[in-house]
Parts: structure tokens; sequence; C-alpha cells
């Protein structure tokens, strides 16, 4: 008797084990897709003046560039904050390792106006914001290792009238 | 046509297999292989230093973590190298933000800033880590790990332990 329910049962427990396979399936390409091809990204914040705007940007943005080491000098990237691991903040790349960069402290503590400069040390990047008086980046914490970067943002999806792609620019 | 069938449905099976392997490697766990001898006696503790082990220790390493990036003192932590990201390297927590860490070189105290840590290795003598390179950020952090998992007389947790003498003041 238990071995005839047992075998009424099979067939059930073979579609419940399909479905929950293709359930998985569809998520594990939902992640794969998202970290190692593209991803959304809201900006927010004033420090990406004039290139997105202050009420945000849905933004997309591709993993290849940053998992090849391929991202460079005036691309805008993707990044964890070394201050917050917690946000991803969006800037524009300015120096990579070898580079010399002057820049004006804007450490608000000891802002003295005085222009700096620095060789980006070896493995790190110098990461600025393009609206450089409201922006908190390198001027304030330093290079930054590659490491923390997420993605490099190719392209504006919202709102419709900023529709298009982002440059590299050379500041 | 069979052959092609059934190659067709084995590259499918891989895969799948790849698919959810990596998003499990990606988000909860996976194992890493532990070269060198800077977290001895944690891992790949050898009596003779001089020879080189037979087997590397391989460590499971749990992603949960990344969700909160909330670490104590004494995780062992996989992370990114700051000086080359395509390295990772496993050192002990040993200082979290706010903490005051003496430098070793020329006996500054210094504080680990908001956002980072300092790492060490457990065998100070032969180890590249927060001595060295400073503090590093919390953000390179891929990982804490858990067990040891391989070679089978070595299998057992990792401890939250550290030495008394680098207790942070």
């Amino acid at each position: 008797m238990a071995l005839q329910n047992l075998r009424e049962l099979t067939p059930i427990f073979k579609e419940g084990f399909g479905l929950t396979l293709r359930v998985a399936k569809f998520f594990c390409s939902l992640h794969v897709i998202n970290s190692y091809l593209c991803t959304f990204a809201l900006s927010q914040g004033p420090s990406m003046l004039p290139t997105f705007n202050l009420t945000g940007n849905l933004v997309l943005a591709e993993r290849l560039s940053t998992r090849l080491g391929q991202a460079g000098k005036g691309d805008v990237v993707l990044i964890r904050s070394p201050r917050e691991p917690r946000k991803v903040v969006i800037k524009r790349i300015v120096g990579m390792e070898g580079d010399t960069v002057s820049y004006v402290n804007s450490d608000s503590k000891n802002a003295d106006g005085k222009e700096a400069t620095i060789v980006v040390p070896k493995g790190h990047i110098w990461i600025e914001g393009d609206n450089k008086s409201l922006s908190r980046d390198s001027r304030l914490f330093g290079p930054v290792p590659y490491g923390l970067l997420e993605g490099r943002v190719f392209w504006v999806m919202w709102p419709p009238e900023d529709f298009g792609s982002v440059g590299k620019k050379s500041t | 046509m069979g052959t092609g069938n059934f190659l067709w449905n084995l590259s499918k099976n891989y895969f799948t297999f790849g698919l959810i392997g990596l998003t499990v490697s990606d988000r909860y766990f996976s194992i890493v292989s532990v070269q060198g001898t800077s977290m001895s006696p944690t891992f790949n503790s050898h009596v003779d230093n001089s020879k080189r082990p037979l087997t590397d220790d391989r460590v499971l390493v749990e992603k949960f973590c990344l969700e909160k990036y909330k670490f104590f003192h004494g995780d062992v932590v996989v992370f990114c190298s700051p000086t080359n990201h395509r390295e990772k390297h496993v050192k002990r927590i040993t200082g979290l933000p706010g903490d005051w860490i003496s430098a070793p070189h020329n006996y500054d105290v210094i504080v680990v800033p908001e956002g980072h840590c300092w790492v060490e290795g457990d065998n100070s003598a032969l180890s590249f880590d927060s001595r060295s390179i400073g503090p590093i950020p919390l953000g390179l952090i891929r990982g804490r790990v858990t067990h040891i998992v391989w070679p089978p007389n070595r299998v057992g947790k990792v401890h939250r332990t550290i030495s008394q003498e680098r207790l942070p003041f």
C-alpha cells in the first residue's frame, strides 16, 4: 500500500524538482549577468554635476573592463566607498598608478587652498567627482585601491532627455 | 543525430552546473587554498619552514558577512590586495575603525580610519600586511574564513582568537 502511494507520488516529486531547478537557474543567471556583465545603478547627489543631474539618473554599468583591469583614465566608474563599505559611489578616474596628480585639498578642517602634488601609488587610482566643489573623493581620502572598483558606467537610461552614452573625459 | 543531442544535453548540464556553482561561490560559500606561511600556525603550519609543504591548506570562506560588512576582532578574512587587485590575501583582523594601533617601526600610535581595518598575519615574522601597507578599506574584503576542509588531519573550525600582546588599546 505504502509502495503504491510512493509510486503515485513520484511524478509529483519529479515535477516539483524540475520547477525548483528552473527557478534556481533563472536566479543564478540573473546573478551572473548582474555581477559579471552589467548592472544598473542610481546616481545620487551633486558630486557628478554636470554629467549626471541632481535628481538622479539611472545608469548602466558594465563589469568586464574593471574585472579585466581595463578601466582607465577618464572613465566614469562605480566604486565602493573606502569610508563606508556598504555604499557604492560614482566618480571619474583622474589618475592611474604612477600618474602625477595635482589637487587642492578639499578637507574642510585644513583647507588652505594650496595645491598639492602626489604620485598615485602602485595598484591605486585617483578618483574625483566632476563637480569639484561638492564632491568627497580622493582629494579628501587619498588614492583608493583598484580592487574597490565595481564597474564602468557607459550609458544613461533615465531620464529620457539624458538618454545616451557616457564617454571618457580628460580633465 | 544521437551524438549531437547527447553533446547538447551534456553542455547544457555543464552550463547549468557552472551557473549555480558561480552563484553559490559568489554569494554563499567558496573554497580557497592558502599559500605561504604568513598565517602559520593557523594555516600551513609546518615544523620545518625551509621545506615546501606537501599540500596547502584548503579553507571554507563564507560570504554572508559581505551584506553588512560587519567584522569582529580576530576574524580571519580573505581580501583583495590593495597593491595588486588580482591577488588575494588571507590575514587576521586585529584592528577595526577607531582602534589605536602601535606602528611597529617607529613606535608611533595611529588610529584606524573610518571604514578601514588593520590586518596582520599570525606569523608576524613572515607576513606582508598592514604593518607595511597600512590600514586597508573594508570594501576590499571578499569573505571570512570559517573552517579548514583539507587536508583531513587538519579539518576543523578556525577560531576567532587574538594574541594578548597585540590587543588594541
